[in-house]
């Protein structure tokens, strides 16, 4: 084996094995990775065993196409997205640059996309990157909750504006956006601007009616629903001109080339249908589960704020909170130890060294943001977790204060 | 050479952010630094007692606000320079603590520089009101100029941001 990977190899393998397993696991890092319904799992398994591509003309390219259609249809049905087309990628970054870059690749003159300023990084970098190609970017502000500031938008949509992209449901914070009303502020002044939401956070967990509040575009993904991962989607609305951003064949849709991901889309058709049935019921469960640990925690540990709105208008499914004097990367590892996984908005964490975005526009302190847990429930939890990581957190938090200087605290 | 982004830790990293060795504020140190800050994300603080006839570190014990690869480097650290007089102990880098660490990921590198620059802090502390030794330079080392640009860091990022800000209100 090449030197550097056997190295590497070699390091994390050792670093599993001095890593005790926790006799109790609970996973609530749903952002960056997500569990499986067993059902969505049986499916994948089935359609690896027996579907085929398809593009071609055969039997197991027929069955896989009988697995798109239907996940289209249970997708498009779950969020009353109106007639348009909808294109499978591997991942729901996949979607929202096909979506910014694809649209601004078809512009015919308009240069200007509005971007709340919380949006996921594959929303903001693609929006950035166009900055180099003559189009012009501005970032519409947040208050403290995340909310964006509608006069702000307002002010900014005019007749050189392309696109606008705002999440439904902030990924970190969860905030619940009122995107009726944003589209509602965008089209009356321009019918033709183009307005996306990044919905990969709100499927499943909000109600949602995308011809109703006047979407043109949604994107989902496959793993934040507990599906597996390696599927997103991009819901375009009939008439929208966008063009490709990868270019090759052997795919079912003009969009998006390469050999479609048969076996995941199986498995996010089965989570869609899991989602819609039992809708009621996932969301009562985990704003009980969301509560819960947000309650717990604000009973057993000091110094600690929640960052995001409370209630009704935060995500059933969002649990992000700040621990002063207790930085976050180190947390993660110490709750990893106790079984606990979950991720931190803390700089160390990242690959560049900068804290949350997300968290900085929302005008926390570095301090507050370096000391972020994000932790997310999912109809898969249940209160024994809840009540096993409230119990772990107090020591985790207490242990990694307990190295911090004491000078600062 | 592969070029993923891993931040895999070595097992004695693990270790030594579980059991860290000389923790804690110290009552009766001769000599105290710290490098970094709150904001930054990165604080190290490091105790000293020195054996004044001798120059030599007695006890070293550190307080750390910081990522496992920052608490497991100043424990390291406080652990080797015990016994050692304050011109070796000068003479430790950051890339003797990251070996001895079984190689800190690149990402983490800053964590030793940082650890060394308190170090550095606390030796110059000691000799603020001494007589200082030939071997003590008087220019700044890369490691302490590295802690200083950490802790500035914070503020031309906050420079950054209010930049960004101003923009959009140009745009008004």
């Amino acid at each position: 084996m090449r030197k550097d990977l056997a190295e590497q190899l070699e390091k994390v393998r050792s670093l599993i094995s001095a890593h005790s397993r926790s006799s109790r696991e609970v996973y609530l890092d749903l952002e960056n990775s997500g569990l499986i319904f067993e059902e969505s799992l049986e499916e994948l398994i089935e359609a690896y065993r027996s579907r085929g591509n398809p593009s071609i003309t055969h039997r197991p390219g027929w069955w896989a196409l009988e697995v798109i259609l239907e996940a289209e249809a249970n997708l498009v049905e779950f969020v009353n997205a109106g007639n348009g087309e909808l294109v499978f990628t591997h991942s729901g970054t996949e979607a929202n640059n096909l979506a910014i870059m694809g649209l601004a690749r078809a512009s015919n003159g308009r240069r200007k996309i509005l971007v709340s300023a919380i949006e996921h990084l594959s929303v903001k970098f693609p929006a950035e990157r166009l900055q180099n190609q003559g189009f012009k970017l501005v970032e519409i502000p947040v208050d403290g909750e995340g909310f964006v500031n509608l006069d702000h938008l307002a002010s900014q949509v005019d007749g050189d504006t392309l696109m606008v992209s705002i999440a439904a449901v902030n990924h970190e914070i969860g905030t619940i956006q009122d995107l009726k009303s944003i589209a509602e502020i965008v089209k009356d002044k321009n019918s033709e601007i183009i307005v996306h939401t990044d919905a990969c956070d709100a499927l499943g967990r909000v109600p949602l009616d995308l011809e109703r509040a006047r979407i043109d575009m949604a994107s989902f993904s496959g793993h934040k629903i507990l599906a597996p991962k390696g599927v997103g989607a991009l819901f375009i609305m009939e008439g929208i001109k966008i063009e490709p951003i990868l270019h090759g064949q052997l795919s079912s849709q003009r969009l998006w080339p390469g050999a479609e991901n048969i076996p995941a889309i199986a498995g996010f058709a089965k989570a869609l249908k899991l989602f819609r049935e039992n809708f009621d019921e996932y969301r009562s469960k985990m704003i009980k589960l969301r509560d819960t640990l947000i309650d717990g925690i604000f009973e057993r540990v000091d110094e600690v704020m929640l960052n995001g709105p409370r209630g009704d208008n935060r995500a059933p499914d969002n649990v992000n909170m700040s621990f002063l004097y207790c930085e976050g990367e180190a947390l993660t590892v110490e709750l990893s130890l106790r079984g606990i996984y979950v991720s931190s908005g803390s700089a160390c964490t990242s690959r560049i060294l900068e804290p949350s975005h997300v968290l900085l526009a929302i005008g926390k302190p570095y301090e507050v943001a370096h000391g972020s847990i994000l932790m997310k429930v999912s109809p898969m939890h249940d209160d024994e977790d809840i009540k096993y990581v409230l119990e772990q957190i107090p020591e985790a938090v207490n242990r990694i204060r307990f190295i911090s200087p004491k000078a600062v605290m | 050479m592969s070029s993923r982004i891993p931040l895999p830790y070595s097992p004695k990293v693990l270790e030594l952010f579980r059991s860290p060795k000389n923790l804690g504020r110290m009552d009766d140190a001769n000599a105290i630094a710290a490098a970094g800050s709150l904001a930054c994300g990165d604080m190290i603080t490091i105790y000293l007692k020195i054996d004044e006839q001798a120059e030599r570190i007695i006890d070293a014990s550190f307080e750390s606000y910081g990522c496992a690869a920052n608490i497991a480097t100043a424990s390291l650290l406080t652990e080797i320079i015990k016994e050692k007089s304050l011109r070796e102990a000068w003479s430790i880098s950051w890339k003797q603590l990251s070996d001895e660490l079984g190689g800190l990921p690149p990402i983490k590198y800053h964590c030793g520089i940082l650890a060394v620059g308190a170090l550095r802090r606390a030796i110059r502390a000691y000799y603020k009101d001494r007589v200082k030794p030939d071997w003590l330079p008087e220019e700044l080392t890369p490691d302490e100029r590295h802690a200083l640009e950490e802790e500035e860091l914070v503020k031309i990022l906050s420079k950054r941001i209010s930049v960004g800000r101003s923009g959009q209100d140009k745009d008004q």
